[in-house]
């Protein structure tokens, strides 16, 4: 069975956030205003990190993009009290709105913040609003959301797979929306477990390593070193 | 019991007067708490109608006042029946005035735990799925089913010893009250067969609901250090809260005493040396509660790891060190100055002190939740609290409710239990002096004999 990963280039990160758009596009992630964003309120299943180092003349701009790290040993999935927050037998982590009670565990559970809490009713902009994507639910107020590796493109995938009787191709039939939309290539996705995916070959890479490993979460998103 | 000694009727007259009488001043108060509690459930109203958006909390403080509140009440909780248990099981004579006003907060207080967890979820209406789909493997379960269990076991254990006066007040009530206390007082006649099935059960109950008591407060703390998150994941987060636990339920304890004793002048049942032995056992949970939080935070220090260091210097030098040091003021130096001390250890003095315990105790539950939430591992995402009107007023009207039905149980039940005083005046007293003659050299079956457990 897959085990479905990432791996993002941090050397080909330019910064530009398609990544980030995309994903709200993608799934329906609600709109906040500024004012709310500035209260701590901003959904961003997908984010870029800006980081900058050292002092002027040597100035350094790092981006890192920022998924749910996917945990082999998720704590989200741990703590949550009713089974929402679940991982499939392929490995990937999703949570189930319609169970969700909103006590906000697994947010505190999760030690790379990629949990975000339904504070209001969602609202987007008029045009937005039009444009949501039907594939994916909209989630009601007081429940949490996260990055799922965009779960209901792989059902998609495993439906035509399913009709040729055949399994989802490791690389390529199946891949993120972020994924799909980074102009320069730096996400790369697929089948951490099959040999033959450029993902597993660049997640062995010696550049290669996962945030805040020594916890023993054992996340499915890698990171490559900054040449 | 009562048709035996009818002079003790008028000696204990004063203890039944708060239940078959009531004046102008308690409606005033019933009033007034009345009104904060209305707010406060308008404020939940709103809350329920917006979704958690109208309070302070954010990304990433998503636990505030109201985490705050479950565990500070739980903490109450301890108050009741597990130092009456103690007591009890001590065979300490001065308990028999407190013990009935201790296990009524624990039980009442448990509600309001509850209750801020319920308010705290994004999705009350989903409350059942906790039972339906419940995952033992979830701290969150640990703490609904031990609770629970806590909540039986208090409320069986303040039960039990009301049912002697229950049956006091059915032969004094008239109307619907003698209805009431004729069902609830289950036939009780004071035969010594009654009499020695009752103290079995109040015995077992006060050995069972110790452990029950310790376990609550336990799986309250693992909800927090069973994460992974700086200055959570403490193996000594157990005992800490436990013993800050007895420390606030202690000062709460006090000062119900000393609301009711001033309110239904039973200074002559609860006297300045019941207060002064309350005061010696927070003096040692003070000082207990102030080594804890030392080696808590020293070794946050010393190790220097850079996550924890976030967290440790936003409480003692960062924008948490106001409450931080005015919790070390509130929790050991205010408490150690008045009750070290003698000449100040009196009933006023003793009721200061709880009442900065107290305020201090809520303010280490605030400390443990919300700098570590505010400091997370990964720098990204950093920010403070500020509650909103939501979260005070439902706060208020939590505090407002618990003191209303404190009083209005008060008013149902005698608060002071009117047998167990009796009884110590009709046989403690010979018991004590027998026990006393046991310990000392010379004959006496106290060596080796069977203890009795009353």
């Amino acid at each position: 069975m897959a085990r479905w990963g990432m791996v993002i280039d941090l050397d080909r990160c330019t910064g530009c956030q398609a990544c980030v758009v995309t994903c709200k596009a993608e799934n329906n992630v609600p709109v906040v205003t500024p004012r709310e964003a500035q209260a701590g309120r901003l959904m961003l299943w997908m984010t870029v990190i800006p980081e900058v180092e050292g002092e002027f003349p040597r100035v350094r701009a790092r981006f890192t993009p920022r998924p749910c790290m996917q945990c082999d040993h998720p704590p989200c999935v741990k703590v949550c009290p009713v089974q929402a927050m679940t991982k499939s037998p392929e490995g990937t982590v999703s949570h189930v709105f319609a169970r969700c009670i909103g006590c906000r565990f697994c947010v505190q559970a999760c030690p790379y913040g990629v949990t975000y809490f339904n504070w209001q009713a969602p609202t987007w902009p008029k045009d937005l609003r039009e444009s949501l994507n039907p594939d994916f639910a909209i989630r009601p107020t007081g429940v949490v959301e996260m990055c799922d590796f965009c779960h209901h493109r792989l059902q998609h995938a495993r439906e035509e797979a399913r009709a040729e009787e055949r399994d989802v191709r490791g690389e390529g039939e199946y891949v993120p929306a972020c994924v799909q939309a980074c102009p320069a290539r730096a996400l790369i996705f697929g089948d951490l477990d099959d040999p033959n995916t450029a993902a597993s070959n660049l997640a062995h890479s010696p550049r290669a390593f996962r945030m805040l490993e020594d916890l023993g979460t054992s996340p499915k998103v890698y990171y490559l070193k900054e040449g | 019991m009562q048709t035996t000694h009818p002079q003790a009727f008028d000696r204990d007259d004063v203890l039944f007067a708060p239940v078959l009488r009531t004046g102008r001043g308690f409606y005033a108060a019933v009033a007034v708490l009345l009104a904060v509690a209305a707010w406060g459930a308008y404020a939940y109203t709103t809350q329920l109608r917006y979704g958690l958006g109208v309070t302070g909390l954010n990304r990433p403080v998503a636990w505030g006042f109201y985490i705050v509140n479950f565990v500070f009440f739980i903490g109450i909780s301890h108050a009741g029946t597990l130092i009456s248990a103690i007591l009890r099981l001590c065979n300490a004579e001065w308990r028999r005035p407190i013990t009935r006003a201790a296990e009524t907060i624990t039980v009442l207080v448990l509600f309001f735990g509850l209750g801020s967890i319920i308010i705290d979820l994004g999705r009350p209406d989903r409350l059942f799925y906790v039972l339906q789909y419940g995952r033992l493997q979830s701290p969150l379960l640990w703490d609904v089913t031990s609770i629970t269990t806590y909540l039986t076991a208090s409320t069986l254990y303040l039960y039990m010893p009301l049912i002697p006066d229950l049956a006091l007040l059915r032969d004094r009530a008239r109307g619907w009250r003698r209805q009431l206390y004729t069902a609830i007082s289950l036939g009780w006649r004071g035969t010594p067969e009654q009499h020695r099935r009752l103290e079995r059960g109040i015995a077992v109950m006060a050995v069972l609901v110790i452990p029950i008591a310790v376990s609550v407060h336990t799986v309250v703390s693992w909800v927090f250090s069973m994460t992974l998150q700086p200055m959570w994941k403490s193996t000594i987060f157990g005992p800490y809260f436990v013993t800050g636990a007895i420390f606030s339920g202690m000062a709460a304890l006090i000062i119900a005493m000393a609301a009711v004793r001033r309110a239904y002048h039973l200074e002559n049942y609860l006297k300045p040396v019941h207060f002064n032995s309350l005061a010696l056992l927070l003096l040692t949970m003070s000082l207990l509660w102030f080594y804890f939080t030392f080696a808590e935070h020293l070794t946050a220090y010393y190790g220097g790891e850079l996550a924890e260091g976030a967290v440790l210097f936003a409480k003692v030098t960062g924008p948490y060190a106001p409450e931080f040091w005015a919790m070390v003021v509130l929790n050991l130096v205010i408490p150690l100055a008045i009750m070290a001390n003698r000449r100040t250890r009196t009933v006023a003095g003793i009721v200061t002190a709880s009442a900065s315990v107290l305020v201090g105790m809520w303010l280490e539950r605030y400390l443990i939740v919300v700098p570590t939430l505010a400091n997370p591992r990964l720098p990204y995402a950093r920010g403070l609290y500020f509650p909103t009107w939501v979260e005070w007023s439902i706060t208020a009207g939590a505090f407002a409710l618990f003191i209303l039905l404190y009083m209005v149980f008060t008013k149902l039940f005698p608060i002071i239990s009117i047998w167990e005083v009796r009884e110590g005046r009709e046989l403690g007293i010979q018991e004590a002096y027998e026990r006393i003659e046991s310990y000392l050299p010379g004959p006496g079956v106290g060596a080796g004999g069977p203890i009795a457990l009353r």
